[in-house]
């Protein structure tokens, strides 16, 4: 198991909070993202895969394919629309 | 050396960013600057694409506080790397915004404008489609997030970036 500090920006913060801590037994960003959908409502709906999620891991923009670490930051959040 | 990034909820002086970003550096002859600032309307978009102007009361600006600033840390190196510059400098303001207000401010040193012209742009496209910030726009129909341009992607391809946000 890997403890994970997942975070949540935007219309995610909305849907599902700030953020939580985790244990999971996801390998990558992409598994994590799944066991989330796994878990229904509200994960299931704000984490589709129709929908266009980002993700950061380490503070970092990340890819699914990227490996988790014990203690990692990983964040999701919609498309960025700065500037 | 002052700080290259900022993020604020107070407005910034483009003067005064200036004339520090210049201070004492004799090589200097070109300074770029881009502000961009809040507008009272907003083009609503379907897969990137507009299909109606709606009319925008207060723009609420939300970043990831620690990732924000070294992206566009990152991003600064990048610029500075590709380009024949001397200094740059970007202030970017979190929280409530009015319509004309101020938004952003990314400004740029080098000897000659040609290099300054083109990190200031390169530095812009860097920076909508891959720093943390998110607008919610409120509207008489009420407050809605702001979608990603599929444009600004083509912006930063341009510059050889791959760097999707979708």
């Amino acid at each position: 198991m890997t403890e994970v500090n997942i975070k949540y920006f935007a219309s995610l913060r909305e849907a599902l909070g700030p953020g939580e801590r985790r244990q999971t037994q996801a390998l990558t960003v992409g598994q994590l993202r799944d066991e989330l959908i796994a878990l229904g409502a509200p994960y299931a709906q704000a984490l589709e895969r129709q929908r266009p999620v980002r993700a950061a891991l380490n503070q970092v923009m990340s890819e699914e394919d990227q490996p988790l670490s014990e203690g990692c930051e990983l964040a999701f959040f919609p498309p960025v629309t700065g500037g | 050396m002052s700080a290259r990034v900022t993020i604020q909820t107070a407005d910034f002086d483009l003067s005064a960013e200036v004339a520090a970003l210049r201070a004492g550096d004799l090589r200097v002859g070109a300074v770029c600057s881009f502000v961009g600032t809040v507008r009272d309307r907003h083009a609503h978009l379907e897969r990137g694409s507009a299909v109606a102007q709606g009319e925008v009361q207060s723009l609420e600006l939300e970043h990831y506080p620690g990732m924000t600033e070294k992206a566009i840390e990152a991003m600064i190196d990048a610029a500075l790397e590709r380009f024949d510059i001397y200094a740059a400098r970007v202030v970017h303001r979190v929280g409530l915004m009015l319509p004309t207000e101020q938004i952003v401010l990314v400004a740029v040193s080098s000897a000659h404008r040609g290099e300054s012209f083109a990190a200031c742009e390169f530095l812009m496209d860097y920076l909508k489609t891959q720093a943390p910030f998110w607008k919610k726009e409120v509207t008489p129909e009420g407050a809605r997030w702001v979608d990603a341009r599929v444009s600004d992607d083509a912006a930063l391809a341009r510059w050889g970036l791959k760097l999707g946000n979708g």
